[in-house]
Parts: C-alpha cells; sequence; structure tokens
C-alpha cells in the first residue's frame, strides 16, 4: 500500500502515521553514537573552548580578521573586496570540495591559498603558515554551530573511496591503521589519552601540546608519524582525500571551529 | 601587530570581587630550543605584567621562559572607582603591548 492508493482519508491520522512511521525509522537506524572529540575532553578544555577570550584560538581569529581587510599582491585586493564575511557562513562546513570547472578537491586552506595566489595575485603562503592558519581560522569561525555538510559532488567520490582505503589499510612499523585506533578502539585509552573518533569537527585547532593553531592535515601528520608511518608531502592529496573521508563520516555532526585538543 | 583578548565585566558593584581575564599572543620562546639549523632560538619572552587601575598598580608579575606560548593571566580585584584599567606587557626584543577596558563602579 501506498499513500496515493488512499486519497482522501483523514488528514490527521495520516499525520500521526507518518510521525509514528518516522520515529520507527530513526529507532531502527539506532542512536547516533559519534562523539566529537570535544566531548572526550574534560570540563576545564571544554571550558577554555567555549569561552572565547580564553580559547587561545581567538586570537588567531583575530589576527585572520586583520588580514582579511589588509590589501596584498600585485592585485592590491584584500578578501574583503571581493566576499563579504557574511558570505563566509556555511562555507567551512562543506570543504574539501571541487570548485566548478576545476578537476581536484581543495581543503579550506587549499582554497584561500587559491585565492591569495590567483585573485590576489601575492607570492604563495608557506603551507601551514601562521598568516594562512589565521585566516582558515577566521573563515571556520563563520560556520560555527552549523552542521557539517560536504556537498554530495559525484566528482568527490573517487577521493573519498581513496581516503577511506588509507583509512583503513594498515601502515607504518606498527602496522595500524587509522581504523583500528579510532573505530574499534575509540573511547580507550592510548597511555594516558582517550581515543577519540577523529571527527574532523574543530578544524583549525589550538593544539595545547603544540602551543599553537594547527591544521587537520598537521593533526594527520602526527597520528601518521605516531605509528612510525612515512607522512605525506606537504600538498599531497593523500591528505586532501582523507578529509573528504573525515567529513564525510562526520556528516551531520556539529561544526565547532576554532577548536581546542590537548 | 599585537593581538589582546581581554575579558572583564563593563560594571561592577562597589567593593565587588571582579576576575579579569588576558590572553595575549606571544611565542614565548624559551631560548633553549635548537632550531632548524641546530643552533639554539634566542629567548623572546615577555618579561613582565603589569595591570593598573586609574593608574594605580593592582596586579603585576615577572614571567618566566617555563611558561607557555600565547599566556593566559587571570587575577581577581576589589572594584573601587569607575575608570580605566590598562594592561601592559613588556619584554625581550623591545615588546611593548598594551589594552585597556572601562569598567563602571556602581
Ligand atoms: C595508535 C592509535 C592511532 C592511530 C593508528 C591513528 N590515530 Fe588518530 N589519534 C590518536 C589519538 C590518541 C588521538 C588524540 C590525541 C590527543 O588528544 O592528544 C588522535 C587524534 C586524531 C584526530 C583528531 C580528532 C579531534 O578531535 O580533533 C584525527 C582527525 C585523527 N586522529 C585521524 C587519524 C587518521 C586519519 C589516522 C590514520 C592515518 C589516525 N588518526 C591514526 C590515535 C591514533
Ligand atoms: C579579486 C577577488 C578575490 C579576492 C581578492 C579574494 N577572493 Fe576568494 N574567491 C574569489 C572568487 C571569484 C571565488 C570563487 C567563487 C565561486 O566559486 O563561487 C572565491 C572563492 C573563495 C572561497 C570559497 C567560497 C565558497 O563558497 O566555496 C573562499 C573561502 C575564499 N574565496 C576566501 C578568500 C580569502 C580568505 C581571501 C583573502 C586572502 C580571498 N578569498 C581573496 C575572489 C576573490
Amino acid at each position: 500500500m501506498t499513500w496515493s492508493d488512499r486519497p482522501g482519508r483523514r488528514p490527521a491520522l495520516v499525520l500521526l502515521a507518518l510521525v509514528f512511521g518516522a520515529s520507527l525509522a530513526a529507532a531502527q537506524v539506532g542512536a547516533d553514537t559519534r562523539r566529537s572529540g570535544y566531548q572526550d575532553m574534560g570540563p576545564a578544555l571544554q571550558k577554555m573552548q567555549d569561552d572565547d577570550t580564553a580559547n587561545p584560538a581567538m586570537l588567531f581569529v583575530q589576527l585572520g580578521e586583520q588580514l582579511w581587510s589588509k590589501p596584498a599582491g600585485a592585485a592590491g585586493k584584500a578578501c574583503a573586496d571581493c566576499h563579504s564575511v557574511a558570505d563566509m557562513k556555511g562555507v567551512a562546513v562543506r570543504y574539501p570540495a571541487i570548485a566548478k570547472g576545476a578537476d581536484r578537491p581543495l581543503d579550506l586552506d587549499g582554497r584561500i591559498s587559491l585565492c591569495r595566489t590567483a585573485n590576489q595575485q601575492a607570492e604563495p603562503f608557506a603551507p601551514e603558515s601562521r598568516d594562512l592558519l589565521s585566516l582558515t581560522a577566521f573563515v571556520a569561525h563563520q560556520s560555527r554551530g552549523l552542521p557539517i555538510a560536504p556537498p554530495d559532488d559525484p566528482r568527490l567520490r573517487p577521493f573519498r573511496d581513496h581516503g577511506a582505503e588509507i583509512y583503513r589499510r594498515r601502515q607504518g612499523q606498527l602496522n595500524l591503521s587509522c581504523a583500528i585506533c579510532h573505530d574499534d578502539n575509540a573511547g580507550k585509552k592510548l597511555a594516558g589519552v582517550t581515543i577519540p573518533q577523529a571527527h574532523p569537527t574543530g578544524y583549525p585547532i589550538y593544539r595545547l601540546e603544540w602551543q599553537a593553531l594547527g591544521s587537520l592535515k598537521r593533526r594527520l601528520r602526527n597520528c601518521l608519524v605516531g605509528i612510525r608511518a612515512e607522512p605525506y608531502g606537504y600538498g599531497s592529496l593523500d591528505y586532501v582525500a582523507l578529509e573528504i573521508f573525515l567529513a564525510d563520516r562526520a556528516r551531520g555532526m556539529l561544526w565547532e571551529a576554532p577548536g581546542v585538543r590537548p | 601587530m599585537t593581538n589582546v583578548l581581554i575579558n572583564a565585566p563593563k560594571t561592577a558593584r562597589r567593593g565587588e570581587l571582579i576576575e579579569l581575564k588576558t590572553l595575549i599572543l606571544h611565542p614565548m620562546e624559551t631560548g633553549f630550543r635548537p632550531g632548524t639549523n641546530g643552533g639554539i632560538i634566542p629567548r623572546n619572552i615577555i618579561q613582565r605584567f603589569v595591570a593598573t587601575w586609574n593608574g594605580t598598580e593592582i596586579f603585576s608579575m615577572d614571567l618566566s621562559p617555563a611558561i607557555s606560548a600565547n599566556p593566559f593571566v587571570s587575577f581577581f580585584t576589589v572594584a573601587t572607582e569607575s575608570g580605566r584599567v590598562a594592561f601592559r606587557w613588556s619584554g625581550d626584543e623591545g615588546f611593548l603591548a598594551e589594552e585597556s577596558v572601562t569598567i563602571d563602579v556602581v
């Protein structure tokens, strides 16, 4: 039986059935057990992230805001000359993405770097330099609280699949995969540290161990070095593929950038 | 360019104990770390932090190389009179940052 088989039924009943049906479906899928790394931190660090005057990453957001309106390059243009800050709302949660007419995906800092060289005609930012991270944090901050919403772009699929393949591949001298830690053993302890589920909800983050703002790539490099695997080169597409996979895995989770992590 | 974040109440009752929180962008380079070329990175820290309320010192501290980058300093003081609370950080390489807030005491 389909709904269209029964035209003219009392709408209230139909509505009731719809609501009941929907909640049943949700119960069947099961509760969302995904946790942001934020939830694995102690209350002191959570408070640090939540308080915009105690979260050290906000210093970099402030720096990024200053750079946003500073002209640069041969074009003599500032980001603010071409974009409004309001337009940046909702951008970070749908990256990495592939621009119209392009063939490779860019993550948010990659997109900003492209604007720097192509639109401002300025010297490229050094990878993960303070200025680039600060601008990324400023743009990312505009999406705080929004659900992660990777684009449904079929062109992203092969990259996401490649990311998934890396995620499940054993590698390094310790012969571990990302999944062994972040799926099979998440929530358990590695030395004194709780293994998080590896959702990219807060990037760029201020990591206390780094005493600095750092990118998701830097975090991934840390994990690769941790299992004694050779980290990929700075501009490697392998990172972007992993980022696409992780964003897809975290679809719908809330964006909290810039986060604080231990 | 100096970057500072201050958290202070805009108003306070006379005699009230209030908390002032400050955060500043600074590398706090210890002077003990080797750089990429093997040489020691010269020390570059904030040496002193002073807060004044309408010109009268209410809090000060000496900072050491063991303090983390981007130091967060928070302290309590008693609200006495309306006016300007000024914060001043000074240190190596001629570093100087100043910031102030006004607090209404009612
Ligand atoms: C040996 C276990 C282990 C392996 C293998 C591992 N990680 Fe991690 N990962 C960790 C731990 C532990 C942390 C948290 C570190 C901390 O909080 O100090 C972490 C943190 C992360 C985070 C940050 C999460 C957040 O909340 O910000 C991401 C993302 C991540 N890992 C991704 C990966 C990826 C991708 C791989 C595979 C290339 C990988 N990890 C391999 C143990 C591991
Ligand atoms: C000369 C104009 C110009 C300047 C200057 C410029 N951009 Fe762009 N930017 C563009 C154009 C054009 C696009 C592509 C828009 C599109 O694809 O819809 C773009 C896209 C972006 C996007 C992706 C937006 C999205 O919706 O996917 C971000 C983020 C961005 N720029 C950030 C910056 C930042 C940060 C700066 C300063 C460092 C900057 N831009 C400087 C013109 C500019």
